[in-house]
């Protein structure tokens, strides 16, 4: 299905790497958010997007490469910063996945999943 | 593969009991039912309804945060979950009980009593908690007449936490603002002839220990028609601090200060006073006395200098705690919540060992800190936990177990939840109103349909 999901102009594909080295291979649309991907496809990452896009988790919360991370056209609003906050395993290249928009030149990023969420280690 | 299949079912369903329908349960619920393929999982809850404090804490005008009510549901759905609403741990069935009908039982009912001043005239009327005032806004069964006096200008609210800021901004947003949120009818009432003006949040540490998030703060500075206002003396010295803290600490002080510098600029009819270094003293008709406190090694130390505040109506908001409400569990009395080791119940606190089948998630567990996600990882954590205990045979699994028995019990099923939440959907349609919730449990009940 990869292969006939690059045929069309518009799909995006992404990689999430879990903290145990994991990856998941999948893609989207330009336009959706990586919050998308990870719902579209039924990504398995317990507790992912809890507030459904609304900034009011930092459940969505994804590790970037710098490069990726300057990359990115919008950079974090005090609303996102704020969340962010809150984050486990906070970065400097952190950002919340249900504010980054997929871009064609974001074909074949790598986004790393922070390890408290998904590997469920108590608070 | 004919012998497998007589492995499997000689292998019995394993049942697994979770006591108490908010976020810590929903998640462990989530997290088992995906783990487990050969388990059913029973939630059984106190109210008629579920979601805990998502539906009577969150504040009513943050309805995003309640979005996790969405995957809840999902999991209340899964064809091997059963969930028995108006079923009370403790008053309708023992944890013995449970015990013996399941192979695991989780507890995560919550912790819904809170913490006292220790002052003497506590027990007046001008002085409520805060947590009761969330659930009488909120709607929860039994709160709805607290009737809190709103007839005073000043209100003070001890603690500074986001709770404390909640019941804050509930008490200074415009009232427009909240009549399109499930607060409750007769709140609003109340809340329309309100006299509050200003509202101080007192709390005992300094600037560099706010217990409010950067989120909440932000929050309050863009209400519409109140002055936000700082002592200057409260932040002598804290600039030269800044570069010493962590990002969202920084951030955080990094907004206190800015909003103190640009204070006066406007004036709204309202005002909302945080006020730092104050340890409460005592309580007096229309006031409260203050010990003016100072900061030694981040631990607030009373002087003898104090402070009254004049203050109409007091709100104690200094934390929630857990309450035993089965003598079979090992409770700590002291820290109200249960002795635990990441969520495995302890049977000698002393010597460690754990109790085997007895687990804990939630701010039973962890004490009421942390947000709604920090609940999530603890639950998800106990919720392996449990996996692990099942699949490695710590956990005997070999005898079936038969789960509850709710036959002419008055338990309110997910499909009875379902018609309450059509119903109240329907009500709210009516005002603009996501839902209006009914308060009344033989009114759930009926509506429910049992
Ligand atoms: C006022 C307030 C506002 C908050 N706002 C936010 C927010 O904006 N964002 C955020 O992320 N977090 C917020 N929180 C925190 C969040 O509500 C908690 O992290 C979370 O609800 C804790 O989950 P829990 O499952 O441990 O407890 P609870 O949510 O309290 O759930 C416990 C459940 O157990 C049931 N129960 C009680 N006793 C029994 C019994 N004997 N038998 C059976 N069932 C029983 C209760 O009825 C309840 O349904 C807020 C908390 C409060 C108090
Ligand atoms: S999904 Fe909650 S902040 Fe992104």
């Amino acid at each position: 299905s990869a292969g006939l999901a690059l045929k069309t102009k518009d799909v995006v594909n992404i990689t999430f790497v879990r903290a145990n080295g994991d990856k998941i291979k999948t893609s989207g649309k330009v336009g959706d958010s990586l919050l998308d991907v990870v719902v579209n496809n039924s990504v398995d990452l317990d507790g992912f997007g809890a507030c459904e896009g609304t900034l009011t988790c930092s459940t969505c919360h994804l590790i970037f490469k710098t490069s990726d991370f300057e990359k990115l056209p919008d950079k974090p609003g005090d609303e996102e910063l704020d969340m962010l906050d809150l984050a486990y395993e906070l970065t400097d290249t952190s950002r919340l996945g249900c504010q980054i928009t997929l871009s064609k030149d974001m074909e074949g990023l790598e986004v790393h999943v922070p390890s408290t969420i998904n590997d469920a280690r108590a608070a | 593969s004919a012998r497998l299949q007589v492995i499997r079912s000689a292998t019995p369903t394993k049942r697994i009991c979770i006591v108490g329908a908010g976020p810590a349960g929903f998640y462990a619920a989530q997290l088992i039912l995906k783990q487990l393929d050969d388990c059913v999982v029973d939630v059984v809850e106190k109210l008629p309804v579920p979601f805990g404090l998502v539906r009577f804490g969150v504040a009513p005008d943050h309805p995003e945060v309640k979005n996790v009510i969405n995957t809840f549901t999902k999991t209340a759905e899964h064809p091997r979950l059963r969930f028995f609403g108006n079923l009370s741990l403790g008053t309708d069935v023992s944890l013995q009980e449970l015990r013996d009908r399941y192979h695991a039982v989780l507890l995560t009912y919550g912790a819904d009593q809170d913490r006292q001043l220790e002052l003497e005239n506590e027990q007046q009327g001008n002085v409520i908690s805060a947590r009761k005032f969330v659930a009488w806004y909120n709607g929860l069964p039994g709160a709805e007449n607290l009737a809190p006096d709103l007839s005073g200008r000043d209100v003070t609210i001890v603690g500074q936490g986001n709770v404390a800021v909640d019941v804050a901004r509930m008490l200074l947003s415009p009232l427009d603002a909240l009549k399109t949120t499930d607060t409750t009818e007769y709140a609003l009432e109340a809340l329309s002839r309100s006299q509050v003006e200003r509202v101080h949040l007192v709390g005992r540490r300094g600037p560099l220990q706010a217990a409010f998030t950067i989120k909440e703060l932000r929050e309050m500075l863009k209400l519409p028609n109140v002055d936000t206002r700082w002592r200057n003396d409260d932040f002598s010295g804290i600039d030269t601090q800044l570069e010493k803290l962590q990002r969202p600490r920084k951030r955080l002080t990094e907004l206190m200060l800015k909003s103190l510098k640009e204070q006066g600029r406007s004036s709204g009819p309202k005002q909302f006073l945080p006020i730092f270094l104050r340890a409460p003293k005592a309580i007096s008709p229309g006031e409260m006395e203050f010990s003016v406190t100072e900061l030694q090694h981040d631990a607030a130390v009373a002087t003898s200098s104090t402070e009254r505040l004049s203050s109409h109506l007091i709100l104690r908001s200094i934390g929630y705690k857990s309450s035993c409400v089965d003598a079979g569990i090992n409770f700590d009395n002291q820290r109200g919540r249960v002795h635990n080791i990441d969520g495995r119940v302890l049977r000698d606190d002393a010597a460690g060992t754990v109790d085997p089948g007895l687990y804990v998630a939630g701010w039973l567990g962890t004490g009421p800190t942390g947000v709604i996600v920090t609940t999530m990882g603890g639950a998800f954590a106990a919720a392996k936990n449990i996996c692990d205990d099942i699949t490695t045979n710590v956990l005997d699994t070999s005898s079936a177990k038969p789960g509850y028995d709710a036959d002419g019990k008055r338990v309110v099923t997910w499909d009875g939840w379902r018609r309450i939440n059509d119903f109240e959907s329907e009500a709210g349609k009516a005002k603009g109103k996501p839902r209006e919730k009914i308060v009344n449990i033989e009114d759930m009940l009926r509506i429910a349909g049992v």
